[in-house]
């Protein structure tokens, strides 16, 4: 069974005290399911949340928790050894191969000035490899892959560092619809010892299909929290992103899907459809 | 692995036997460097030195050409290694001590030791020179810290047109200062401004041991944590590099090790920073060997073009940092043409 990692409690975070936004946050808890999605429009307080909860950025009011310590006075390292995150942008100054970005991710388990990689490094690398269908092009040089490739990469090197709780900052936005999904369901599919999954991301309809627990956020705040159809609602969404697209049940799973509509008939031709229709 | 432009050495017997060809050339360089300057040499008089240390050629050769060189290859090393840190710190190819202006900043320090002997004396006679450059490496470093954490990411040109009105700049205050001070000691000043290694004997290294010597160490020791921050300060942060720690301690190095070399050699520019990009070329990118073998490679090409520059018009000297200059600059030229279209 899985536990409490990370634990929130009252907080108010903004990055300059004169700007008018915000992010408030009462009490939040990750580490209880597999998989969770932080949804919401640009500017909504996804990214700045996980950051939050990576440690990175620190509230000015409230407390963030990992494993019952506050995570202010905690040494990077140790943060490290139970977090893996994976920020929305991480330019490479230089040409590395994949596997040597993916070994940078052992940081936290080399010892000394020369990191001493031995075995049990080599088999975290190449397990995060294959878990990322990268292990073929382990020798390609950065400049060599794809940018989704270069995506699952860095991916990888966060896997290696064999963490209980992933951060994911939209580590689908560079995949094609194919890999999205491979993506998804992999990270979906991790049962414990395999760390518990946290991902912001624009897909709705991913984060629907897969997550056992989806937080739509709205100017600063957690506008709902609950599965996918308790958050997917036409309603939820229509006040958060406004029109341009309707809700409908997937075909195979019945799961709430998003679907964009081209002539926007606004909320009098889908009245009918809302209220309660998804909600189980 | 291993080879031409390798990356990252993940086997360590791979890392030390990239560092040989650079031991070798730096043995090879203080072994066969002194013999060459205006004056001829003959062995067998230098040989003569261990028995009777006043015969003319062994004074030359042990202690001055002897000297000069070990300068050379610490003051080479110290600023190609405070560049190739200060290339990844500020993520910009074009980065070292001069075209940040630190150098500037630390020749304007030793330049008022210089000047004004009596005013700043320290305690048990120590000289005031580094400490002086130091409070002016820093004082640039720390404004250049200030910029970039206020405003993000401060754009390539920004930074380097900042360095060089600063190199400039300083130069320039220098330059009019001296006119006040003391019109005939301009010409001695203008020849330090242009970097020089015509120290006088040992004794002139020891406040570059002092200050650089612990300032290399100190970079040195930060390599595991260099090639983190190549992947972008969030993710390094992400894969427990503490980089605010890291940050702090990089420009204290650099500040250090940048004032060692001014104090004894004057502003020199161009060695931070075609040696780091020469070193990655030829082996890769891990800054654990990076570092150590700019560090010598560096104190080659200073030593050698050092020996040039006693050489060329000899009896005449030409300042090394004019040599540096002249080569330098074409491979700065090349470096910022090549990057604009990205």
């Amino acid at each position: 069974m899985r536990k409490e990692i990370l634990q929130l409690a009252g907080v108010h975070f903004s990055y300059d005290q004169r700007d008018a936004w915000k992010l408030e946050i009462r009490d939040l808890v990750f580490g209880l399911e597999n998989m969770v999605c932080l949804v919401g429009p640009n500017g909504s307080g996804k990214s700045t949340l996980l950051r939050i909860l990576a440690g990175i950025l620190h509230p000015q009011d409230g407390d963030v928790w990992l494993g019952g310590e506050a995570i202010e006075h905690l040494p990077r390292a140790t943060i490290a050894r139970r977090i893996g995150y994976l920020p929305q942008e991480s330019p490479a100054l230089f040409d590395l191969t994949i596997r040597e970005v993916v070994m940078l991710g052992r940081y936290v388990h080399g010892l000394g000035w020369s990191g001493g990689v031995v075995q049990e490094d080599r088999a975290a690398v190449m397990c995060a490899l294959e878990s990322v269908h990268l292990a073929g092009l382990a020798h390609r040089r950065l400049s060599q892959v794809s940018g989704g490739e270069r995506r699952r990469a860095l991916l990888a090197s966060v896997l290696a560092q064999s963490p209980e709780i992933l951060l994911l900052d939209e580590p689908t936005s560079a995949l094609d619809i194919h890999h999205a999904v491979e993506l998804m369901r992999l990270l979906a599919g991790f049962r414990p010892p395999a760390p518990a999954v946290v991902v912001v991301t624009h897909d709705i309809n991913l984060a629907s299909l897969f997550a056992d627990r989806l937080l739509l956020l709205h100017r600063g705040r957690v506008f709902v929290d609950g599965d996918a159809h308790a958050v997917v609602q036409e309603r939820n969404l229509r006040s958060v992103y406004g029109t341009g697209f309707v809700v409908e049940p997937h075909s195979q799973s019945q799961m709430p899907m998003v679907v964009p509509v081209r002539e926007d008939q606004g909320s009098c031709g889908t009245d009918g459809r809302e209220g309660g229709r998804f909600v189980s | 692995m291993g080879g031409k432009g390798a990356g990252l050495f993940l086997d360590r017997s791979n890392g030390i036997r990239a560092l040989v060809p650079y031991l070798l050339l730096t043995l090879c360089s203080l072994v066969v460097l002194p013999w060459i300057g205006g004056e001829t040499i003959d062995p067998a008089s230098v040989w003569a030195w261990f028995r009777d240390s006043s015969t003319i050629h062994g004074i030359i050769f042990f202690e001055q050409r002897l000297p000069r060189v070990i300068a050379g290859l610490l003051v080479g090393g110290g600023l190609a290694i405070a560049g190739s840190c200060l290339q990844i710190l500020f993520r910009n190819p074009l980065a070292e001590p001069w075209t940040l202006g630190i150098s500037g900043g630390a020749s304007v320090g030793a330049f008022l030791a210089y000047a004004l002997p009596g005013v700043f004396r320290l305690p048990f006679g120590l000289d005031s020179t580094v400490l002086l450059a130091m409070v002016g490496a820093g004082v640039v470093l720390g404004g250049l810290l200030w910029c970039s954490q206020r405003s993000g990411a401060v754009p390539v040109q920004t930074l380097l047109l900042g360095g060089v009105t600063i190199s400039v700049l300083t130069s320039g205050i220098i330059m009019l200062s001296v006119y006040f001070i003391s019109p005939y000691r301009f010409f001695s000043f203008h020849r330090w401004m242009m970097g020089g290694l015509d120290i006088g004997g040992y004794q002139s290294l020891v406040p570059f041991l002092l200050t650089g010597g612990p300032g290399i160490l100190l970079l040195v020791s930060l390599a595991r944590a260099f090639n983190h921050l190549t992947l972008g300060e969030e993710l390094a942060q992400g894969h427990g590099v503490d980089v605010r720690r890291v940050h702090r301690k990089a420009l204290l190095g650099a500040g250090l090790v940048t004032a060692g070399c001014v104090s004894i050699a004057g502003p020199i520019g161009f060695v931070g920073l075609i040696v780091p990009h020469a070193v990655r070329r030829l082996s890769g990118y891990d800054s654990r060997v990076v570092l150590p073998a700019a560090g010598m490679l560096g104190g080659v090409v200073l030593a050698v073009a050092d020996a040039a520059a006693r050489t060329v018009l000899a009896p005449t000297e030409i300042p090394v940092g004019v040599i540096m200059a002249v080569v330098g600059g074409p491979v700065f030229l090349y470096l910022l043409l090549r990057r604009t279209p990205q």
